[in-house]
């Protein structure tokens, strides 16, 4: 598996440390109360298909979140987690 | 048929013409009192105590596949019993006793082999933390040796204990740890279960979950609606699809977890031994292979492959800690899909659906848990509450808070385990 690091251009994997589903982008209000923190923190869909998830890229220390496909390993898009609301 | 040395002896005699199907073929039945969801092992044992233990009959198993084709078959046959934490040591305590008494209960060959295990440590540090777990094993009830580096080295001389980088202070020995045949234990349950007249439905995929003002009525499926009192999810590794039918999001995330075996070579690694500085942990096949497994590869997947980088680790690992097995030639390797639970344990426990149940997040430890876990499911479905070795493996202890139970000590959260 290959990620193009939109800083660094098509690195491999092992320059590429996994975090999670993209679900820890949207961080509660800390008075959301214990459901949304739960949903944040734990429970997942767990897609078996297309998927969003977070990877940091060691060298250039960017997060990027990365949509992919958990059955084939395809490789849809990356895009860095900072600006992207921009 | 009942199989024994005798039978064994009076078909070789006769042509072997006089075997039978290990278990029937049935159709679909309209109703049921109980469905489980998954032909594989924990959904087979569950059928065979609910059978066996609850005098329950009306039951059918639904296999999208083919009975004991996903994990049960993905994996490195590891039987143990040494876990530390309470909630998590009895109920595999309990399921290692179940082991022992399996084969004889099953009337089946399930090539259980109490080879011993050898959990080797490499620092100061590791020998504390494995004198604890040590004290822990013995404190349940079970058995635990530590061994020092020559009692180590009479065991295993094969290792590399001259090197500088890892060197090998001793091990945790487990002498009623082994291995089993993990196809056979899916199929001794299947024909146990048969036997007490379950439906083993195959090629039966569930499309659908049925609920009426909160409670499960039956389930769709690929050959047509059935009804049931009482559903069970059993489908560790598809565990977040099954639960999603129902309308439930789980704590889980699905990693795959690589296995290899090499061509099959004379007896040579007599115990299993894992390594204490990497992920490696080995063992040899009755047909001489060397089966050998490692970490996940740390990403959701569902794909039943890994990538490279963590076969090279695997092979690095094991060379380094016995360079001998670098002349034996990798056949192939597998991925297991892992349910991974946020704090590594996993979860036996009632939906908020009344009448729906779930059996998931085993992460990397199903195998071993294939009797106590249908035994305490069964016991939850049957008798309404949950059996006292299980009672930890709550569905709600994430969102609480209490109960947690991280055997790593590296805190609930998706990436840590």
């Amino acid at each position: 598996m290959r990620l193009a690091c939109p800083c660094c251009g098509p690195r491999d994997r092992r320059e590429f440390t996994y975090y999670g589903a993209a679900d820890y982008l949207d961080r509660p209000a800390p008075e959301a109360g214990l459901d949304a923190w739960d949903a944040y923190l734990h429970l997942r869909d767990n897609p078996a298909g297309k998927t969003r998830d977070l990877w940091y890229h060691d060298p250039c220390q960017s997060w990027l979140e990365v949509e992919r496909d958990t059955v084939t390993h395809a490789v849809h898009s990356v895009q860095a987690v900072a600006g992207r609301h921009a | 048929m009942r199989y024994s040395g005798l039978r064994v002896f009076a078909q070789g005699l006769t042509g072997n013409r006089g075997w039978t199907p290990a278990w029937r073929q049935p159709e679909p039945k309209p109703d049921y009192d109980i469905v489980i969801i998954g032909g594989g092992g924990h959904g087979l044992s569950t059928a065979y105590y609910l059978a066996k233990n609850h005098g329950l009959r009306n039951i059918a198993v639904l296999e999208k596949g083919y009975l004991g084709g996903g994990n049960v078959g993905r994996n490195t046959t590891i039987v143990r019993a040494n876990y530390f934490l309470p909630g998590n040591s009895e109920f595999y305590s309990h399921s290692l006793k179940l082991w022992e008494g399996l084969e004889a209960e099953l009337n089946y060959n399930v090539m259980h082999s109490q080879r011993g295990l050898i959990n080797l440590f490499h620092s100061d540090g590791q020998r504390d933390a494995f004198v604890r777990r040590g004290n822990a094993m013995l404190a349940q009830g079970d058995d635990a040796v530590l061994l020092d580096r020559e009692g180590v080295r009479e065991k295993l001389p094969y290792l590399d204990f001259e090197q500088g980088r890892f060197p090998i202070y001793g091990g945790l020995y487990h002498p009623r740890g082994g291995t089993a045949r993990h196809d056979a234990v899916a199929w001794g349950y299947a024909r146990g279960a048969d036997r007490l007249g379950v439906d083993l439905i195959q090629r039966c995929e569930v499309t659908g979950i049925d609920t009426v003002n909160g409670r499960v009525t039956g389930v769709q499926t690929t050959r047509g609606p059935i009804r049931a009192r009482q559903v069970a999810m059993v489908a560790a590794g598809r565990s977040s699809q099954v639960a999603a039918m129902a309308g439930m999001r789980l704590p889980i995330e699905s990693h795959v977890l690589q296995a290899f075996v090499t061509e099959g070579l004379k007896p040579v690694i007599d115990h299993v031994v894992s390594f204490g500085m990497g992920h490696f942990y080995i063992s040899q096949s009755d047909k001489g292979g060397l089966v050998f497994g490692g970490d996940l590869d740390f990403y959701a997947s569902y794909a039943a492959r890994g990538n490279l980088p963590m076969v090279e680790h695997v092979m690095e690992a094991g060379m380094t800690l016995m360079p001998m097995i670098g002349r034996a030639k990798v056949l192939r390797s597998w991925g297991g899909i892992m349910d991974m639970s946020p704090d590594g344990s996993p979860i036996i426990d009632r939906t908020p659906i009344d009448g729906l149940y779930l059996n998931c997040g085993w992460n990397y430890g199903g195998f071993k848990a294939v009797p106590a876990s249908g035994w305490c499911l069964a016991h939850l479905m049957a008798t309404g509450a949950p059996h006292k070795v299980a009672e930890g493996f709550r569905l709600d202890r994430f969102r609480t808070g209490q109960g947690l139970m991280d055997e790593e000590g590296t805190g609930s959260q998706h990436n840590l385990h």
